[in-house]
């Protein structure tokens, strides 16, 4: 127990007018609800995009309902839309849903609020910093927006932003740009989480008592910050190619349209994807383990027993975080790269399976002897586990160079990482904002409506995706504007049928929770600090906290899960508890 | 569009490479453990939900599963894929991608992808590739082959349309002009990124005559989805008989025989 | 305020300043942020067919003298932040006016550098060399800059309520980590373009 934190920061200003307590706000739960509905806002504008993709995909080259109209000239002539457009959207979906729907959700939503209540401090180690991190995201978030409105619109090179292709396509330079926020906000936030983890814990909060959620955000903290840098470092690199005219990424002699374009030459274009992977695979890590950090808190609550595994489990992340560092080019064994280069990827990519696998088996060990209440959260934890199931072994033929050799660029790569990220992550999250809702304010959300809405949404995020690897199977390439103007597609047109109507339902699904979600933050049935019976601190405070949150500081005498102590009155023992009552 | 339509269904398209059958292998076993996995697990899954579901006056029991339990997933996954790695993965790539046919003994063919179209040179009978300059490259002449290079006299060059005989193997090197594209005919189970600037050897066997097809695997611009070609794969005289019409001499080459398109 | 009962409650910390953590923390990540450009400076120049020998291109003098500059200026931050741990208010800003005045020489002779080669028509998009040369010291002279507003932050601060608040010290003291690490990136930078 020491007593070295500089306590004069987290103070932070005394903010008493609206824009100091409600705009600039250095309180965390204020930030985590600013990027809670700034992220939930993006979620569902990234969804809309691809909702129009889906149009074209399943019905090419007919005008598009509804808003086919609206849709200017240069987008969607008669409301039909062009190739380009179609090529924006896929490129901003993918950008706006990682970048500005998941992680700042996951990260900055759930990890702001939850994890300093969870380890009984006060704030984060640097509240202001916090109040910059949001606002470098929202700028950011606004200028990718914005890009669909400037001249040559917005980005259509895809998420991934490969050059020469991005070099010369329009649009690249305002995402590249608001890439540099991204990434500011990003790295300013990980600090944050980082210190607060390591310096802010309450007494008697050791490493060894902190809920799997807190080790989550921490090791997810660690890789946005040393993995996000090396994107900026391309993304400045690529913006040199674009607006400076050096040749980074530019071989000698390219001839695009008939022209000899009038860079010098001498660059490469796998430099940029080596760099942009070396981040991009331990972002995806940055997706999933937030969410398994919420499905192991709500798992180990519903089964009212300790989680099986916390020591393993904990490793499985560090070690999984690791190695996501090491991994990055096996997105990239048809690349051209060195073939040797590949073996090595695929030895690590296998090792990385295996903390894959360890996770999971905990999690699902977990529910062994418990007494398993079907709260809506724990619904939405539960799928979690088949299905980031199936996103898991769908890696596995990704992951071997040879079988990859026919299934890369094609609709299973499609199908693989939304399955993960969507029946994974974004089931696991929709648990959270269900379990931790009347935390954050003191109201419950329906839990009827809140069934309807997991089943609909279950039933169409599979309709939606698992058609995807059969396509994949069959051949059927990715992002394709008119899939039918390939043979190998025909066979499966059918099936982007299917995925079409299943996201239109999904939609729709969603409107029944957007509507409990709001009208329960005002008239939602009113509950005590902790209606759920959880150990861990977050639910030892009001609901919701408090500017400091905690009354007294507390004090910590146990571990996370002591639920079901034999002997003791009550099936729950808090963290905060000395004595077992 | 031609026959190529009918080698595709619900399922993995027909083979007509000797790649096929070896991706094809991995493709299915890999498909049948995890099938088994999932199955075995969810059965796993919904017994647990059942048996320990909340009831009236049975209270959670902290005991648990021992580690061995928890480790058994992990080692079995583990060992499935070192086998895999050591069986089929590694020895598969070092086939596909590492041991290149000799050039005499195959069919070489040099491809420079573009947007949106699939430039294919035939070496010809004296087997060399003419030199080229991107400074000559035009509508006629979508390599930019130095006409004063004697190799290039007996070059003939394609566009979309890839001819090769059957049973011979094929060596392609691969590149692009502009972007990265992505050369891939799923029947042959071949695919390769187009790298400009790199040239990448491409190599494989067809084993079966007909029609197939060639697509681009690479976001390359807004014709990406219509850049496509044909392959059509002949018996070895019908290839030469075929190369002998197209190659003839220029005059009479282009009355006989237009360049191709889709 | 709420927190006023937490502000020196016991806690489970690592013992190292929250402020200190932080800035090791942000220095790996810039870290990675050169490396990331080493690495594609290495890249680049092995696959090239030709490149330049620096010291035929670039000014050595003038980048050895900024060595010497940038080195200078590293002591005089520590010393600065020596006074602030005697209490030598003077001191203090005598010193951090020189760590200062030695960076704004850093920026004055590199832009004569650029200068020089822009008037011989040499810009970032000339070669790979050039674009290599611009990004990588462009990117440092980024740096430096950040580096000098946060100094002259805490001279102003240091000069009026900063003196007596007990977080300065220890802000001085980041400054200057962030500084020797500034000046580690040029230690690196000179010999890999100017001298290799």
């Amino acid at each position: 127990m020491k007593d070295h934190s500089e306590h004069g920061e987290h103070n932070g200003a005394h903010q008493d007018d609206f824009v100091g307590k409600y705009i600039f706000s250095v309180d965390h739960k204020v930030i985590g609800l600013q990027y809670l509905f700034t992220s939930m806002f993006f979620l569902l504008f990234g969804f809309t995009l691809v909702l129009l993709m889906r149009w074209q995909l399943a019905y090419p080259g007919t005008r598009i309902p509804l808003i086919g109209s609206l849709l200017p000239l240069s987008l969607a002539p008669g409301g039909v839309m062009l190739p380009s457009f179609y090529n924006s959207l896929g490129a901003m979906h993918g950008t706006i849903m990682v970048f500005l729907g998941i992680v700042p959700l996951g990260v900055g939503a759930f990890g702001n609020y939850v994890l300093p209540l969870q380890i009984g401090a006060p704030d984060m180690a640097f509240p202001r910093m916090n109040m910059m991190s949001y606002w470098s995201y929202l700028p950011g978030g606004c200028l990718m927006l914005l890009s669909f409105f400037l001249p040559g619109g917005a980005a259509q090179s895809g998420w991934t932003s490969y050059p020469p292709l991005s070099v010369i396509n329009p649009g690249q330079t305002t995402w590249l740009i608001a890439m540099v926020f991204l990434i500011t906000s990003s790295l300013l936030g990980s600090i944050n989480f980082i210190v607060t983890t390591l310096n802010m814990r309450a007494q008697g909060m050791t490493l060894w008592r902190m809920p799997v959620f807190v080790w989550a955000q921490f090791v997810t903290a660690i890789l946005l910050l040393l993995a996000f840098p090396p994107l900026e470092a391309a993304s400045i690199l690529q913006l040199m190619d674009r607006v400076a005219g050096t040749s980074f990424y530019i071989p000698a002699n390219l001839v695009v349209g008939g022209k000899l374009l009038d860079h010098t030459g001498g660059g490469q274009p796998l430099l940029w994807q080596h760099l942009f992977w070396f981040l991009a695979h331990p972002e995806v890590y940055v997706l999933i383990l937030p969410a398994m950090g919420i499905v192991a808190e709500i798992i180990a609550n519903n089964t009212r027993k300790p989680l099986f595994g916390y020591k393993e489990i904990v490793g499985a992340m560090i070690f999984l975080g690791g190695m996501s560092f090491v991994v990055w080019a096996h997105h990239m064994f048809l690349s051209g790269m060195t073939p040797a280069l590949s073996n090595f990827f695929l030895v690590t990519t296998m090792i990385i399976s295996v903390p894959s696998v360890a996770l999971l088996t905990c999690l699902v060990f977990s529910l062994h002897g418990g007494s398993i209440r079907f709260t809506v959260p724990m619904l939405f934890a539960l799928a979690f586990l088949p299905m980031f199931g199936i996103g898991g072994l769908t890696g596995l033929p990704l992951g071997m160079p040879v079988t990859d050799i026919y299934l890369h660029d094609t609709y299973y790569v499609i199908g693989h990482f939304h399955y993960v990220v969507v029946t994974g992550t974004i089931i696991a999250l929709m648990g959270g904002t269900y379990f931790w809702f009347p935390k954050w304010f003191g109201r419950r959300m329906s839990e009827g409506w809140g069934k309807f809405h997991f089943w609909t949404t279950l039933l169409c995020m599979n309709g939606v995706f698992m058609p995807m690897f059969i396509m994949g199977m069959a051949g059927a390439s990715r992002r394709l504007y008119d899939p039918t103007a390939q043979l190998h597609n025909l066979t499966t047109q059918p099936m982007n049928v299917v995925s079409t109507i299943s996201a239109i339902l999904l939609m729709t699904a969603q409107i029944p929770f957007l509507v409990n979600f709001f009208y329960s933050i005002f008239h939602g049935e009113k509950c005590d600090s902790n209606p759920w019976h959880v150990t861990t601190l977050d639910w030892a405070c009001p609901s919701p906290p408090p500017h400091g949150n905690f009354a007294k500081p507390p004090r910590v005498y146990r571990g996370p899960y002591e639920y079901s102590l034999p002997g003791a009155k009550a099936d729950w023992i808090p963290q905060d508890v000395k004595e077992a009552a | 569009m031609n026959g190529a339509s009918g080698n595709y269904g619900m399922g993995l398209p027909i083979q007509a490479s000797d790649a096929a059958p070896h991706i094809d292998l991995g493709l299915r076993v890999i498909h049948f453990a995890m099938f088994a996995i999932f199955i075995l697990w969810s059965i796993f899954f919904v017994y647990l939900l059942l048996k320990y579901r909340k009831r009236a006056g049975v209270a959670a029991q902290r005991e648990h599963m021992g580690l061995f339990w928890s480790l058994l997933p992990d080692a079995i996954v583990l060992g499935f894929e070192i086998l895999l790695i050591f069986f089929y993965a590694i020895p598969g790539w070092t086939r596909f991608k590492m041991d290149a046919p000799k050039p005499e003994d195959s069919t070489q063919i040099e491809i420079v992808a573009q947007q949106f179209n699939w430039n294919i040179r035939y070496p010809g009978p004296d087997g060399k590739f003419g030199r080229t300059d991107p400074k000559l490259i035009d509508f006629a002449n979508p390599l930019g082959i130095d006409p004063t290079d004697p190799a290039s006299k007996d070059d003939y060059v394609s566009v979309n349309q890839l001819h090769l005989p059957v049973g011979k193997p094929v060596l392609i090197r691969l590149s692009s002009m502009d972007v990265i594209h992505s050369f891939f005919i799923p029947e042959f189970r071949v695919k390769q990124d187009a790298v400009p600037g790199m040239r990448v050897p491409v190599w494989f066997t067809p084993t079966r005559e007909g029609q197939y097809e060639i697509t681009c695997a690479q976001l390359c611009g807004v014709g990406h989805a219509i850049m496509r070609g044909d392959v059509s794969v002949h018996t070895p005289e019908d290839f030469q008989k075929w190369l002998a019409e197209a190659s003839a001499p220029p005059a009479e080459a282009r009355a006989a025989a237009p360049i191709e398109q889709w | 305020m709420s927190t006023a009962t937490m502000e020196h409650a016991p806690v489970e910390s690592t013992g190292i300043p929250n402020g200190k953590l932080g800035t090791w923390l942000f220095l790996a990540s810039e870290v990675m942020l050169f490396a990331t450009l080493f690495t594609s400076y290495i890249v680049l120049r092995v696959a090239a067919p030709s490149w330049p020998r620096g010291w035929d291109v670039l000014n050595v003098p003038l980048a050895t003298l900024n060595t010497f500059i940038l080195i200078t200026s590293s002591v005089t931050i520590v010393m600065a932040h020596a006074k602030v741990l005697e209490k030598d208010k003077a001191g203090f800003r005598r010193y951090m006016f020189f760590t200062l005045l030695l960076s704004f020489g850093f920026l004055i002779v590199k832009s004569f550098e650029y200068a020089s080669k822009f008037q011989h028509h040499h810009y970032p998009a000339t070669s790979i060399f050039y674009a290599i040369y611009f990004t990588t010291t462009g990117l440092h002279g980024i740096h430096v800059i950040g580096g000098i507003l946060f100094n002259a932050g805490l001279m102003i601060w240091g000069a009026g309520d900063g003196w007596e608040d007990p977080l300065f010290a220890g802000r001085v003291e980041y400054a200057g980590l962030y500084w020797h690490f500034v000046d580690i990136v040029w230690i690196f930078l000179f010999p890999a373009l100017y001298l290799l």
